[in-house]
């Protein structure tokens, strides 16, 4: 039989603290080594500049200056074949280096290879839009701005995506705190019933794994249940489950097993 | 001659039935609680089932309205998210006197598993909550024995007495 360890307090105990933690990366190639992706880096050397360029898990992965994205983006898709970008956001690593990382994720059908374009912007620089090249990047460009405050110039429709417009903070961003600063603690209750209220609601119970099974203000035992405020200190009756109450509704006789007969001679 | 003697008194001895306004009023409202559609995540398929002929709501009188002015009964059935706060209030507002809640599944008791910045811990911090049903997600029986329950606290109240307001939380 397993041994048998103390369950009490699962729940405050945090399994996972280390938010910062980075996977190691899995080895770099040269791009010699690939000849269809070595002929589109050096169509991309002759006009821009290179910061740094690799083969990693099969895809090339190439680094620019920011200043470059629409222009290096333009070039893959309207004269190397990258006809696709399936994915773009940003990496925040404002703690390490103080800039976000844009990356673009590229897929080409006819070559069947995938290129990843990355560049990197400070906190407040903003970046080129390449929603005209790629009608997807409508969405994504504002989930970017949504999620890490990162503005893109040019964009046609440059608001927040999934939070609220009058929200503040922005949640992707690694000094955000999961549960919320102090403006998302009590959004619902300044938005709705205005600042006042705050002291009637009271703050947010974060443990959703509370239970009281003597406050009889908000949980109820199923098949015990009672009034609302009653002290069950003592025990509570049991409450059977059935749909009528005594004396319930008018008109509807309820079943009553004790007066009735119970038929086991289906010939009778 | 009257041939058999009717007890006219008597509760069931047809044709009469004695009873109270009240009792009229309230076996009314708890047999025909319509129940405004508010599927919010996964919750919401398990309300559409018990909606739906194999569990079949209609025998209680509980129709799903798509319009609060037509419902008496909000049953949130998941997620609620703090950008959709003020339109679950709104709707609330909006539906008629008496009216009833049930919150469905652990997300809308508590937020659930949703301990982030963007789920409302509870949706009893925006509108007050008659009945709490557990579960991630409760099965279409948890909801149809939480409709018994509540056509039970209705058949309970006076019903003449203006609405009391509620406490909120
Ligand atoms: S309680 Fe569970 S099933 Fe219901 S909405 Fe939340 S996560 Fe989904």
């Amino acid at each position: 039989m397993r041994a048998y360890t103390p369950k009490d307090n699962v729940q405050a105990k945090p399994y996972y603290t280390d938010r910062f933690w980075v996977a190691p990366q899995v080895a770099k190639h040269d791009v010699s080594s690939d000849a269809v992706f070595e002929s589109d880096l050096n169509a991309l050397k002759s006009k821009f500049e290179i910061l740094d360029a690799y083969i990693q898990v099969e895809q090339m992965v190439v680094v620019i200056n920011a200043a470059d994205n629409f222009a290096v983006l333009d070039m893959l898709k309207n004269s190397l074949q990258y006809n696709q970008l399936s994915e773009m956001s940003a990496i925040d690593w404002l703690a390490k280096e103080g800039k976000f990382e844009i990356f673009y994720q590229m897929l080409s059908m006819s070559k069947r290879k995938r290129l990843r374009i990355k560049c990197k912007i400070d906190e407040k620089e903003s970046i080129q839009s390449v929603e005209k090249l790629f009608r997807c990047a409508d969405w994504s460009e504002r989930e970017m701005y949504d999620m890490f405050g990162v503005v893109v110039n040019n964009h046609p429709f440059m608001k927040r995506i999934l939070m609220p417009d009058d929200w503040e903070g922005f949640p992707l961003r690694k000094t955000y705190p999961l549960q919320g600063d102090e403006f998302a603690a009590w959004y619902e209750v300044d938005k709705i019933f205005g600042k006042e209220a705050r002291e009637i609601i009271g703050p947010e119970n974060r443990d959703p794994a509370r239970i009281d099974r003597y406050d009889t203000e908000r949980f109820a035992r199923l098949g015990h249940e009672v009034p609302r405020g009653v002290d069950i200190t003592n025990g509570e009756p049991d409450t059977p489950l059935v749909y009528q109450e005594k004396n319930g509704a008018f008109l509807i006789t309820k079943f009553d097993p004790e007066t009735s007969v119970t038929i086991t001679d289906r010939n009778r | 001659m009257a041939q058999h003697q009717v007890n006219y008194l008597k509760d069931g001895g047809l044709p009469v039935a004695l009873t109270t306004i009240d009792k009229v009023v309230n076996w009314g409202r708890s047999n025909s609680l319509w129940a405004l559609t508010y599927g919010l995540a996964c919750c919401g398929i398990e309300m559409m089932a018990s909606g739906a002929s194999r569990y079949d709501f209609d025998r209680f009188g509980t129709i799903f309205r798509a319009s609060p002015r037509q419902a008496e009964l909000m049953i949130v059935a998941g997620t609620l998210t703090k950008k959709h706060a003020e339109f679950i209030r709104r709707l609330y507002d909006q539906m008629t006197e008496p009216k009833w809640v049930i919150s469905m599944g652990s997300c809308a008791n508590t937020g659930g598993m949703f301990n982030t910045y963007a789920t409302v811990q509870g949706v009893d911090r925006v509108i007050p909550v008659d009945l709490y049903l557990p579960g991630c997600a409760p099965r279409p029986e948890t909801l149809q024995y939480g409709v018994m329950m509540l056509q039970q606290k209705i058949r309970r109240e006076s019903a003449s007495r203006a609405q009391k307001p509620k406490r909120l939380l």
